[in-house]
């Protein structure tokens, strides 16, 4: 046996904290997407947000922790306990057996944000001694290697909204190095004040006011995205290792990965979709699969018209042909997108969706526009789901697919 | 099979270093001995504890960007941009657009950016007009550049060099701390080896030199205090060193799969033949004196190659100088080489360039492979007083003229991550 397998999962997401309260949550049809807390973002023309309103970080993070990071990093050391208790992943007697890969988006914005204004408004002595390590992209990752005694090749990647699958990709290479286990995937928390305003002048933010009117992804009135909080770590073991360790549960496994960039500009995507096509093919070959053997694809799902009509351009050249149209899939539509986060949380609900072989609908998608070789699923529906492919963008022209199997050996099934 | 293993070389070079000008002044400036630290001309330094920085005096327009590249970019970005031009130009390869018959595949090219902190200086400055210097948590949009964005999410960087050289293979930015400008090189020759990628630029910048980038390392008394001398205050492995110089710059190397530089005739610095790192899972910022995940890094970057320790004749230091850096790195070189520690010849380049977190990484593989391919190893400057703890060669003050087959450079960073990779003369690899 050799290959990559899936074998634990965390999850800490606006539809819940763990992994089966947030799929509970997506078959239960409760769109997490609600007014924001914590301060009054109407100046910012924005009002509503993917929180995750019941993550307790106490109940996560040790006191003496909490204070020297970022939510984001909560976040992260929450979802990488959850993923290590979920695979029953004990401390290897090697410490350099286990590495941390993770991807960030944008860092430790909240506390970040505090301590420049603390430094502006009254001088250098204000900023504390934890920002030279609470802010940085890097934080998370070291933090986790740290707490864990995890001493494996550790990396982290920043390609935007790609970056969860990306970190995967990369996690492959240090595998495929002798490494037998690595924690990826990641989180991002980007609801304060100065980080929102910065993802704002994206311009790819909806303004609606009601949940229903404003991530719609693939609908004829979608009007962009919104924000949402957290993501998923997941644990990765090559094959025979979690098979020598007696692993007890296989969610899937990591069957291909292709990358590419549009390289076409520095926000605007490449109007022919070539490029995310080209991440989908490669991906695909690299599982040694066809266009005909996928049961579901999880989509980016931007949410601008442009951006699901190159979405669906790119799913049309590579799925166009087959005999039927490829069922496609959102979950973010009830989150909001969670950046790095997000791609990482889209492969756990993929994962979850070929355990159970449901595949939840897309929110809020009331009149979906014309997709040729399409199915968007737009109700919850049973499926038998033997290969998915989770696709991701990262802004200014990141593409990324990675293609999950269903893992048959003696393990059994998650 | 190790026949079909697909190998690596640097086939051109491009530098944006404090004190000098591209990769020939930055090389005469090693070479030199000299150093760029000063007191900060940023901004005002009278608040700050460390108030020197080596400095990049840096138009980005006068090396050949854009007015729309410069108005949106922070200066990492920028900085990147014109290492890559000059990277590109120095490999004679034809990238982008019009390339011609030997340019390589665009869906063959790929790029891994290092950086510590990405944009901090323009997200720093943006935020004292939308929040009025610090006056309002709820910051105002009206202030707020259209490009802030670009400047949260440091993959940007990546998007503008892909966009700049037509680039479609996988992009990323890599950002593990101060060792990002190493990991960054190394991804980028994992994505050749794995046979995703013929040609990759591979390189770090960042841009650290403002307020908040000072102010918390201050609080930590990481930089140093020589505020009185500029000039020396970056003094590693000296028994006088008080902590590291921050500074700034970029470096971008292009690697490319060792036939597809044959193939075209390409001049070649060096072979990339091995890339480790590890964590220490111990402290964020703190270092245990015995070196042991450094070690450990530098013992499997070397197998990789399957190196003997022998054959290393130069090991690009850390070096930040901070007191238990040095110690730490001292005794990583000592337990990965063995016997061999004895002989190595070992220097650090901040003391003439500073500490410019990540991207100092690349720089230091960029002055590494300089070293290998032209058979001069450049000084650890200020190096004046021993210390019993730091007790091997450090190249005091002057270069040396030495050839070596087999070059490290190592570097550590906050989170604990420590990064080796090694550079072996082209001339050994072909024999």
């Amino acid at each position: 046996m050799s290959g990559l397998l899936v074998t634990g999962m965390g999850v800490v997401a606006p539809t819940g904290v763990g992994a089966e309260a947030h799929w509970a949550s997506l078959l239960r049809g409760e769109p997490a997407i609600r007014p924001i807390q914590g301060f009054d973002p109407a100046r910012y023309g924005i009002s509503l947000a993917g929180q995750v309103l019941d993550f307790v970080p106490t109940d996560h993070v040790a006191p003496q922790l909490l204070v020297q990071t970022d939510r984001w990093t909560w976040m992260s050391l929450a979802a990488a306990t959850l993923a290590a208790e979920d695979a029953g992943y004990d401390d290897p007697e090697d410490a350099y057996a286990t590495s941390v890969f993770l991807a960030a988006g944008s860092g430790g914005n909240e506390f970040s944000q505090h301590e420049i204004q603390g430094l502006w408004a009254k001088g250098p002595k204000s900023v504390g001694a934890y920002q030279s390590i609470a802010w940085f992209y890097a934080a998370s990752t070291g933090q986790i290697s740290i707490r864990d005694g995890r001493k494996g090749p550790s990396g982290v990647v920043v390609s935007e909204g790609a970056g969860g699958l990306d970190s995967i990709g990369w996690a492959r290479r240090v595998v495929r190095r002798g490494t037998p286990a690595v924690l990826v995937g990641g989180t991002e928390a980007g609801l304060c004040p100065y980080a929102l305003l910065c993802t704002e002048t994206s311009g790819r933010l909806s303004t609606a006011e009601r949940a229903e009117d404003a991530y719609k992804p693939f609908d004829r009135r979608a009007s962009g995205h919104v924000v949402g909080e957290g993501g998923a770590i997941l644990l990765l073991e090559e094959a025979d290792a979690a098979r020598a360790r007696g692993v007890q549960q296989v969610w899937g496994e990591v069957a291909g990965y292709g990358a590419t960039h549009d390289a076409y500009h520095h926000e605007a995507p490449a109007p022919d979709a070539t490029q995310y096509a080209r991440a989908i093919r490669l991906s695909l070959a690299d599982a040694g699969v066809t266009p005909e053997d996928v049961d579901l694809v999880v989509a980016d799902a931007a949410g601008t018209p442009e951006l699901d009509a190159h979405e669906l351009q790119a799913l049309a050249s590579v799925f166009g042909r087959r005999r039927t149209p490829v069922p496609v899939t959102a979950p973010s539509s009830w989150t909001g997108r969670l950046m790095a986060g997000g791609s990482a949380l889209n492969v756990a609900t993929a994962l979850l969706a070929m355990r159970d072989g449901i595949v939840p609908g897309i929110a809020h998608l009331d009149d979906p526009v014309e997709a040729e070789g399409v199915d968007l699923v737009q109700r919850t529906r049973v499926l038998d789901l033997e290969v998915v492919v989770v696709l991701a963008r990262g802004f200014g022209g990141f593409n990324s697919s990675l293609v999950l199997r269903r893992h048959v050996g003696e393990e059994g099934a998650a | 099979m190790d026949t079909e293993r697909r190998r690596v070389v640097i086939t051109g070079i491009g530098v944006v270093a404090p004190g000098s000008m591209g990769r020939e002044g930055f090389w005469d400036m090693l070479t030199a001995g000299r150093t760029a630290t000063r007191r900060i001309t940023f901004f005002d330094p009278g608040p700050f504890r460390s108030q020197v920085a080596a400095e990049v005096d840096f138009d980005g327009v006068r090396l050949g960007l854009t007015a729309q590249e410069v108005h949106r970019n922070d200066r990492f970005v920028q900085m990147a941009l014109v290492a890559a031009d000059e990277a590109v130009a120095d490999s004679g390869l034809s990238l982008g657009a019009g390339g011609g018959d030997d340019a390589p595949d665009p869906d063959r090219v790929g790029i891994t950016l290092g950086s510590a902190v990405g944009a901090t200086m323009r997200l720093e400055k943006e935020y004292v007009a939308v929040s009025d210097a610090g006056a309002h948590w709820l910051v105002d949009p009206r202030y707020a550049s259209r490009f802030l964005h670009h400047a949260l999410v440091p993959s940007c960087g990546a998007t503008e060099l892909a966009v700049r050289f037509g680039a479609h293979g996988p992009a990323t930015v890599v950002s593990t701390g101060c060792t990002s400008g190493i990991d960054a090189v190394g991804y980028g020759s994992q994505l050749i080896e794995d046979g995703d990628a013929d040609v990759v630029l591979s390189g770090a910048s960042d841009a650290p030199i403002s307020p908040i980038s000072m102010a918390c390392f201050d609080t930590i008394r990481a930089t140093t205090a020589c505020n009185s001398d500029p000039e020396h205050a970056a003094k590693p492995f000296d028994a006088r060193r008080d902590g590291f110089v921050m500074g700034e710059g970029a470096a971008v190397l292009v690697l490319e799969e060792l036939q597809h530089a044959r193939r075209r005739g390409a001049t070649i610095y060096c072979e990339v033949t091995g890339y480790a790192n590890r964590c220490n899972a111990f402290h964020m910022t703190g270092l245990r004196p015995d070196g042991v995940e450094m070690a450990e890094a530098i013992g499997r970057a070397l197998d990789q190659g399957r190196t003997d320790p022998a054959e290393v004749g130069y090991v690009n230091a850390h070096g930040s100088g901070t007191k238990q850096n040095d110690r730490h790195e001292t005794a990583a070189v000592k337990r990965s080489l063995g016997p061999a520690a004895q002989q190595v010849a070992m220097s650090s380049i901040k003391s003439m360039v500073g500490h410019s977190l990540g991207a100092i990484g690349s720089i230091e593989i960029a002055a590494t492979a300089l070293a290998v391919h032209r058979g001069v190893l450049p000084p650890t400057a200020n190096y004046e007083v021993p210390d019993p703890e730091c007790d091997l060669d450090y190249v005091p003050n002057t270069a040396r003229e030495q050839k070596v087959d087999v070059a490290i450079s190592v570097g550590s960073g906050f989170g604990g991550f420590q990064s080796a990779i090694v550079l072996a003369s082209a001339s050994r690899r072909a024999s």
